[in-house]
């Protein structure tokens, strides 16, 4: 609307009330994504509690090898993007520019190995009811295990697309010098979302890879 | 001058005006005529039903049909009619106003609620159109992701997108009570109204992804052919029903925290009084919020669950009545001594204390594990929700919808039909409702089409009641239309109410106050002595 950075929406008195609402409702919204994973996580304690022998074997299928590399992939990614978020709030238009994209291509690099990750899984046929095929007597359970490793770490992956996208377009505006002066809050609440699709991972990383592992 | 008071929201005619506002009264309206269609459609469906059941043998309709009947019936009312009713109707309007903000925090994320809405309400009538759905609102499993013929997964996707909906509109009140709330407008001097649209927020934030969730389960196990759910497997239909409640019951609570918000509004306004310890009013709103969460249990005393588990969610249930009760107090306590006038608003209010009261005392025999072991799934409970769900929500959804019609539109409704109206609803709903008790505790289970004979004489009489109800919602269509164009000009305050909402003009201009206004005073600080009649003569003792 109006290229001067410090002006604030109609509906606000002050930049600063803008500021402060805008923060807030990112994290209320990360309020109901709480919630969004925590309903599956909650259906996964339900049946790891009842099958542990089941999901012991088949989270041994998963390859570390994946997951471990994607969790370090995604951690330099908040890295980035809390650089990106200083660089924003002090100013450095280059710097912000530069992390945002650091942050971009980490979170590439994190689709890119899941979807490789995903080929390997229905190659060994892990993927419920299309492609499965499980040695042993429990393999409803096994198969209940891939089927909420697919769905956890699917909408964890649209969350990923998501926030990268939305990198993207944050990126766009700071080259254009859009996310000058008071204007940084977008890159803050940018990262907020970011840090939380991280965090995300971080609990579905072991949840799913490191049952029985000691 | 004339053309500076002329100037109002509802100045710009063209439909893009309307279709890319950004403007919360504006968007109210749009949320009010949208719901308004799914309310009649979601009523043609109750009286077909109801017609079904003047005879006991199935006549009218085949037992697939009144099942898809049930459900279009559930899906539509409870999530395309109560759930955005008062929040999304009146609390767009009201509340940016009545906290002295120019509009609500996200005013874009306001309209796209309204389009996901909408979206989501399309899918489920596009899966009513073609086929139907007829697994009952509550989808439960395995019926709905295996057996279940029909577009189930079309209708999931209307309600999930719908819900998403709500979850913008329930975040944009909190953020706009938190940060937009005018100078001197401290939380301790918020409407009432406010207070419970607050409660009612958090519950749409932190219940809906839950929904969210579970609906998107159904629908790729559905898809997939595998799932969670899936006994075959080992998977737990019972599960489902704990998720789905976990959202659902607190729901119930989105469907009912609303509705008092308007009343104690109106209590006050028409009883020209404070309200009796507001502090007990406004936190028994969170209260209900919190508490709500962890009742679901009391839906599946009879699904397995353990005894245990039932035994605490039966405790639970009875401590979640309490804020309920507080309130029925304090509004009764606030009607004491206070010069009550009868008008439209007033009527729907007090009938809301009664019905309320009654769905209430209901909902504590079912709360009642060998009670409602009897009880479940009989038409008891059908009776018990809608003196909630319709006694309690619509009576305060249409009380609220006459106080503020003055100001939505700038046109007073005629006042003699109003009351007649809320008489005609009043008689009608208990009259369809009432008999529904008798049916459940004689044993008539619920979602049947046909029935033994000695059960005809409730259904005639419920069927009687449904057709006077029918009358009492048309009558304020009929005539609140009519006003549009031959009602009388309203002036900025027709109930000399207090509130911010009432200080500017009606309607009210773009931007709702010329200048922001500052708070120096509580809320409903009636001036009982001046406005009052006067009664020089000391009280009785």
């Amino acid at each position: 609307m109006s290229d001067t950075a410090t002006v604030h929406a109609h509906q606000f008195e002050s930049l600063e009330q803008q500021k402060e609402a805008d923060v807030l409702g990112m994290w209320t919204f990360l309020a109901t994504e709480v919630l969004f994973f925590g309903g599956l996580i909650m259906c996964y304690t339900f049946a790891r509690l009842h099958f542990p022998q089941a999901f012991e074997a088949a989270s041994h299928r998963l390859y570390v090898g994946y997951g471990g590399p994607n969790t370090a992939i995604l951690l330099c990614s908040s890295f980035t993007m809390a650089l990106a978020v200083r660089a924003a709030q002090l100013g450095r238009q280059k710097a912000l520019v530069r992390f945002l994209i650091a942050t971009i291509v980490f979170g590439l690099g994190f689709l890119v190995v899941k979807g490789f990750e995903y080929h390997t899984d229905y190659v060994e046929e892990l993927v419920p009811r299309f492609h499965f095929h499980w040695e042993g007597d429990q393999a409803g359970h096994a198969e209940i295990f891939f089927w909420l490793y697919f769905v956890l770490t699917g909408l964890h992956a649209v969350h990923v697309t998501i926030g990268v996208i939305i990198l993207s377009v944050v990126a766009v505006l700071a080259a254009r010098g859009k996310l000058s002066g008071e204007k940084h809050i977008t890159a803050e609440i940018t990262g907020l979302y970011w840090h939380f699709v991280d965090i995300v991972w971080v609990f579905l990383f072991p949840l799913l890879y490191l049952i029985g592992h000691r | 001058m004339k053309a500076a008071t002329a100037e109002n929201y509802l100045s710009e005619h063209s439909v893009s005006s309307w279709l890319l506002t950004t403007d919360h009264k504006r968007i109210g309206i749009l949320y009010l005529l949208s719901i308004i269609v799914y309310f009649a459609i979601a009523a043609v469906a109750a009286a077909l039903m109801r017609i079904e059941l003047l005879t006991p043998p199935a006549d009218l309709v085949s037992a697939e049909t009144y099942n898809k009947l049930f459900t279009l019936h559930g899906v539509l009312m409870v999530w395309f009619f109560l759930i955005p009713s008062i929040p999304a109707v009146l609390g767009n309007f009201v509340i940016p106003m009545m906290i002295g903000a120019r509009d609500v925090a996200f005013p874009k994320l306001n309209l796209l609620s309204w389009y996901l809405f909408n979206i989501g309400g399309l899918c489920a009538l596009y899966a009513v159109v073609w086929g139907g759905v007829d697994t009952g609102w509550t989808f439960y499993t395995p019926y709905s992701t295996t057996y279940a013929n029909g577009h189930v997964v079309t209708m999931i996707m209307g309600v999930f997108i719908a819900g998403f909906g709500s979850i913008l509109t329930g975040l944009n009140f909190i953020i706009t009570i938190h940060k937009m709330r005018a100078p001197g407008m401290t939380w301790f001097r918020l409407p009432l109204f406010i207070w419970s649209l607050y409660a009612t927020s958090l519950i749409l934030v932190l219940a809906t992804p839950v929904l969210a969730i579970t609906l998107l389960a159904i629908s790729v196990e559905r898809l997939w052919g595998v799932g969670i759910f899936d006994p075959t497997l080992g998977g737990d239909p019972v599960l489902f029903q704990h998720m789905f409640w976990f959202y659902s019951h607190p729901a119930v609570y989105i469907m009912i925290l609303p509705g008092m918000g308007v009343i104690s509004e109106l209590i006050t306004c028409f009883s020209r009084k404070k309200i009796f310890g507001y502090h007990f009013v406004a936190f028994s709103s969170l209260a209900i919020a919190v508490i709500g969460f962890v009742v679901w249990g009391h839906h599946m005393f009879v699904s397995s669950q353990s005894v245990y588990a039932g035994m605490v969610f039966s405790i639970l249930s009875f401590i979640v009545a309490v804020p309920s009760a507080i309130k029925v107090f304090n509004w009764t306590a606030t009607l004491y001594k206070g010069s009550v006038a009868f008008d439209t608003p007033m009527l729907y209010a007090l009938g809301f204390i009664g019905l309320f009261t009654i769905g209430g005392l209901t909902g504590l025999f079912l709360a009642a594990i060998a009670v409602d072991i009897h009880l479940h799934d009989t038409y008891f409970v059908i009776a018990h929700f809608h003196y909630i769900m319709v006694g309690g929500m619509v009576l305060s959804f249409m009380g609220g919808l006459h106080y503020w019609w003055p100001k939505i539109t700038g046109r007073l409704y005629p006042e003699a039909m109003g009351r007649l109206a809320a008489m005609i609803t009043f008689i009608g709903f208990n009259l369809t409702f009432f008999p529904q008790f008798l049916l459940g505790y004689l044993g008539q289970p619920r979602r049947y089409h046909a029935y033994p004979e000695e059960f005809q004489i409730f259904h005639v009489l419920s069927t009687a009641g449904a057709s006077i109800l029918g009358v009492g919602y048309l009558l304020p269509l009929l005539y609140f239309v009519w006003s549009l164009k031959y009602g009388k000009k309203a002036p900025a305050n027709p109930w000399q109410a207090t509130g911010l909402e009432w200080q500017t003009p009606s309607p009210p201009p773009r931007d709702n106050f010329d200048e922001i206004p500052i708070v120096t005073e509580d809320p409903y600080e009636y001036p009982a002595e001046a406005e009052a009649p006067p009664q020089p003569e000391p009280q009785h003792v």
